[in-house]
Formats: C-alpha cells, structure tokens, sequence
C-alpha cells in the first residue's frame, strides 16, 4: 500500500526527516541558479534576511538591488530588467508583493509579458506570531486569476529549491509561493518535481477519496493518509505543487478513479487551490468537495501548529473532512 | 548628437505640426481618446524620434537602441503618429486607433506594436520601468541611454517618487526623464488637486540634475537632452514646460480638453487652425 510513496518519498518512507522552511530552500536554490545563469538579478525590499536572499547578495553583489520599502518600485523596476533580458527575481512579503503591488504586476509584469519571478515569502497563517497584517491567504487567489502567470506552491524546502531552479529556465512571469516557519523534508532530490505536473504521492488500493494540497501542508495530507488507512479508508494523494497551469490530465484521471475530494491548503478556501479545483470538476466531472483553508476570515497571532489547529489544516481535520465527504458520495 | 542647423530646427517644427494634426484627426476618427497632452508633446516627440534617438525604425529591437518609455500611456496618438511617420508602421494604420483588431491600443502595449518598448497607461510606475532598462544597460556595458516622458499629474503617485529615490541612489546617468509640465489633469489644475511645485527643488533634494526648458522651443529642448547627456554623476529630469492643446486657441490651456471628445465643428475647427498655423499660412484645403 505504500508502494507509491515509497517509490518517490524515500524519506518519508522511512520516517527519517529534516525540518527547514521553503523560503530556505529557496535561498538555496537563487544561489545555485545565481551561479549557472549571469543574467539572473534579484531584488530586494528592505527583507533580504527574511526572504533569504543574503547568501544571494554575498555571492552576487553585483546582481542584487535593495529597493528600500518600496514594493510597486520593485515589481516594476523588475519589469523593465525583464524586457532588456534579464531575469529578475523579486523577493518580499506576500502580503506585500503581490499584495500591495497588484497593479504593477498586472499592467508591467504578466501584460507586458516581462520575465519576472514573483517570490512571495511568509504566506499563510503559518508564520504565526506576526499575525494577520503578515499572513497572506488571498495571495493565490490574486495571482491565479492573473493572465498569463505560472503559479507554483512547494510543498517543501527541497521542492522548493527545485521550483526556483526551474523558474530561472521558465520563459515567463511566475509566482513562487513561500513559508516562514520549518516544516519537514518529506521529498528528496530524487522525488518527481515538474512545473506543472500535479504530482501522485501516495495512492491506495481501490482509493475512495482525493486528498489534493498545496505547500508544506501536503505532508499533513501524507499523516493523514497513514491513519486512514489504519481505518481500511483508502485515498491518493496529490501535490499539487503548480496551481497554474493546472495539471488537468492527472487530475481528472485521479477524481475519476476516487470519486470525492478533498482540498487542503493554507489560504482562504475561496479561490486558491480549492476554487481551482471546484471549477475543473464543475467543467467536467463533478464530484463532492470538502474544501479545507480560512473560511473568509484572516489570520491571527499565536504558535504555527496552533493556527494550522484552529483553522483546520491538521491530519486530524483531514481525516474527518474524508469521512464527511466520504458520506456525501452516496 | 549632432549640431542642430537651423534648417533642420524648422523641419522639426514642421513635422511638429503633422504630427498635431495626425494625432487629432486620430482621436476624432476614434471618437474617444486625450488630446491637450499630444498636441503639448508634438514638438519634443518630433525632436526625439527625428533627431535625438538612436533608433532604426526598420529594426525595432537593435539592441543598442536608445529607449524612448512613454509613462502617460494616455497621449499615445502623439507617440503612434510619431512612430508612423519615423517608418516603424505604415501610416494609413493610424486611422484605426482603438478600434476592433487594432495594433493601436487605447493604451500602449508592448509587443502590440513595433517601437513600443513597454505597456503604459495606469500612471506613475513608467520612471521605474526605465530605471530598470537602464540598468540593465548598465550591467551588459551598454551604451544606449532611456529616456522616459512623464506626465506632471503622476507626480500624485508614490510609485513614481519611489523610481525617483532609486535613480538616484543608483547614479543612473544614463536614464533622462522628461516630465510633460502642462499644469493639468483630468479634475483640474495640478496645484489646485494636489500641489507639486517646488518640482524643481524636489527633484534637486533627490539628488538629480535638474533642467528647465521650454517644452516648445526645440532648440532649447535638443540643449538641454546634451547637458543631460554630458552628466555622468547622477540622472537627470527636463522640467518642460508645455501648453496642453498646443497650436489650437480653443484649447491651449484649458484642462477640460484632458480627455474630452470633440464635437465635430470642433473638429474642423481645430484641424483648419493646425493647417493654417493658427491662420498664419493658407491651406490649399481650405
């Protein structure tokens, strides 16, 4: 039964996991890029620690520009590097970027078509104690509906070093979706990473329910998935790591084999993964959803775990939405 | 940039005026469209495209063109006649500005149309798209030099003063703004809806080269782009002072015309005074 994730979660497998933070792995990965690409410029608002791009900095002088707050100047200065060949990374706060400069995204970024990677760094309710002034829950929304981006949400520091490296080769604006707080490895260099790939993690014989997730919540989705099976409940589970363009084959394939879904992200339940997923099974399989995420509420201060407690995004809230949507299939 | 010889100085006036009165036989055949702010710039994008710049209109992205970032995307009949009359599209296409299917975009789109070097029209964020060609520039040694048209209402924009902070910290000496000081937007008079002068002293305490001109006079104009040109510490802003509706006495000066349509005696009206240089010369159409 575990074949699966086995088969690509070498790690998780054998329960042996790390603990870092996606926005780690991307600091990682701006470097690794930095150093193969000369053209890659990062871009920084007054949060170069924050979002990691100090080790970017300290390598590339050259090619780092610290903007000072000043976020719409910074998504549209990236803009113009952009258009004269560069690849500009922009690095801040989601709730800042795309938050406060939706505009200049929109009208210099994805409708002037400028290879711009829009980093969004401390997103959800997991960066905890900052509260909701700094935890971004629109921010997939916003940037999804925008045509033209590429809309990417690691599961994990690995993946999201891989996700960096693949942006950098990407011809395009992007958005890269990042966390503050450490959450475990659970995929490793060889696990299946493509932009745009919905990637199977986990599949059960005879699986009944979906569970579909983005970001380091995925791995409650992984516990989950362990306990139901316990209960003889079998499901798959999906990263669904690319929000856009949405991995449509695989999807179907699996909500045609399951026949119920459950979406499990940090953001509000409205327009993010879950509303992605909503309107792809309304088009052509319909099929009952229970939707995790903030139900049109922000956030709050308070430890990660607690929040993810509060707001339902825990194995344990998983598990019932399973049942819940196991019931509605009849 | 060459010496400008005084017949070359009037063969820019003229051009001027062409390009007045294609920009106002476009927006009335568009039946929408601003039309103070492109007969105030005729004269500086005549000056530009047809002596400044750097440019081949038969290959638009020579990568060592100068750039040329209209910020005010809203006076782009003036830059899409401009471009037409420089060679960069045929100009029987002007006549199809806003229309259904058009290159011609109400607002500029880059890629929509050859010599449009960015999207424009939502104000205040053009300064930083320059800044960033520039620097860009700057990190390949290029030579090419950005110039970038302002409007003065976007002044009200925290963006742009953003951009303005960042040429300057940056020493990007290589990037001349040109702010279009006409003294209106679309509610009023700039003073009376938010106040931007001392612009000059702003722009100074943000520790750029600042140069007034008269925004008509081309020779003036051409002057201060060379002492631009020859700064190398810091950027530098032309402050020219423009007449909104330049070259038609109706509407010189009068902030109504920002956005407004023409009825069609207006229309005719204007467009004899801009064929007869105010009644200056006769016109064979008359």
């Amino acid at each position: 039964m575990l074949s699966k994730a086995s088969k690509v979660l070498p790690n998780f497998a054998k329960g042996t996991l790390t603990m870092s933070s996606t926005r780690d792995g991307f600091g990682k990965g701006i470097v690794e890029l930095g150093t193969k690409d000369k053209n890659i410029v990062a871009l920084c608002a007054d949060l170069s620690e924050s979002t990691r791009l100090d080790d970017f900095k300290k390598n590339f002088p050259d090619r780092f520009f610290e903007l000072g707050v000043a976020e719409q100047n910074m998504a549209a200065i990236a803009a113009g590097l952009g258009l004269s060949g560069k690849i500009p990374f922009i690095a801040s706060y989601a709730t800042f970027s795309p938050g406060r400069n939706y505009e200049q995204i929109r009208t210099t970024i994805a409708y002037g078509k400028s290879n711009v990677k829009i980093i969004g760094s401390h997103a959800g309710v997991s960066v905890g104690p900052d509260g909701a002034t700094h935890q971004a829950t629109e921010d997939i929304a916003i940037m999804r509906v925008m045509p033209g981006i590429t809309v990417v949400v690691p599961a994990d520091a690995e993946e999201a070093r891989k996700a960096t490296l693949a942006l950098g080769s990407l011809k395009g604006p992007a958005y890269l979706r990042l966390t503050r707080e450490k959450s475990p490895v659970f995929t490793s260099e060889s696990s299946p990473f493509k932009i745009g790939h919905a990637e199977i993690i986990w599949e059960g014989e005879s699986p009944s329910v979906a569970l579909v997730a983005c970001g380091p919540v995925v791995f409650e989705a992984l516990l989950a998935a362990k306990d139901l099976e316990k209960e003889g409940i079998s499901v798959i589970v999906v990263n669904c790591h690319t929000i856009k363009p949405l991995d449509e084959v695989t999807l179907l394939k699996v909500f045609k084999k399951c026949g119920a879904l459950v979406t499990i992200e940090e953001h509000q339940r409205a327009g993010g993964l879950g509303g992605a997923l909503a309107e792809l099974t309304a088009r052509f399989y319909p099929i009952p959803i229970e939707s995790l995420g903030l139900p049109d509420r922000f956030g709050e201060s308070g430890p990660p775990s607690d929040l993810l407690a509060l707001f339902g995004l825990s194995s344990p809230h998983i598990i019932s939405a399973t049942h819940s949507v196991l019931k509605r299939k009849k | 940039m060459n010496l400008l010889t005084e017949k070359k100085e009037q063969e820019l006036t003229e051009i001027a005026a062409t390009l007045r009165y294609e920009a106002i036989k476009m927006v009335v055949d568009a039946g929408s469209g601003h039309v103070a702010g492109p007969l105030g710039m005729a004269d500086i994008f005549a000056a530009l495209y047809f002596f400044i710049l750097q440019h081949d209109p038969k290959h638009p992205e020579w990568a060592d063109r100068d750039r040329l970032v209209l910020s005010n995307g809203h006076i782009c009949p003036i830059q899409y006649a401009t471009l037409a009359y420089a060679g960069y599209f045929p100009k029987k296409e002007l006549m199809t500005l806003r229309r259904f299917g058009s290159r011609l975009q109400g607002h500029p789109h880059r890629g929509a149309l050859p010599g449009i070097e960015t999207t424009s029209g939502p104000l205040g964020s053009g300064l930083s798209q320059a800044c960033g060609i520039a620097l860009a520039g700057h990190l390949d040694k290029k030579r090419y030099h950005t110039y970038v048209v302002t409007s003065d209402g976007e002044h009200d924009c925290g963006n742009h003063w953003e951009a303005v902070m960042f040429a300057g910290k940056y020493r990007l000496h290589n990037l001349t703004l040109i702010v279009d000081r006409n003294n209106i937007q679309i509610d009023g008079m700039t003073e009376d809806v938010m106040p931007l002068e001392p612009l000059a002293k702003k722009y100074e305490s943000f520790n750029w080269h600042v140069i007034e001109c008269d925004g008509h006079n081309i020779r003036s104009f051409v002057e201060a782009v060379a002492e631009a040109r020859a700064i190398y510490e810091r950027p530098t802003v032309i402050i020219a002072h423009t007449i909104p509706g330049k070259g038609v006495d109706f509407m010189e000066y009068d902030f109504r015309w920002h956005s407004r349509p023409f009825k069609k005696d207006e229309a005719i009206k204007a467009l004899a005074e801009l064929r007869t240089l105010k009644g200056r010369i006769t016109s064979e159409h008359q």
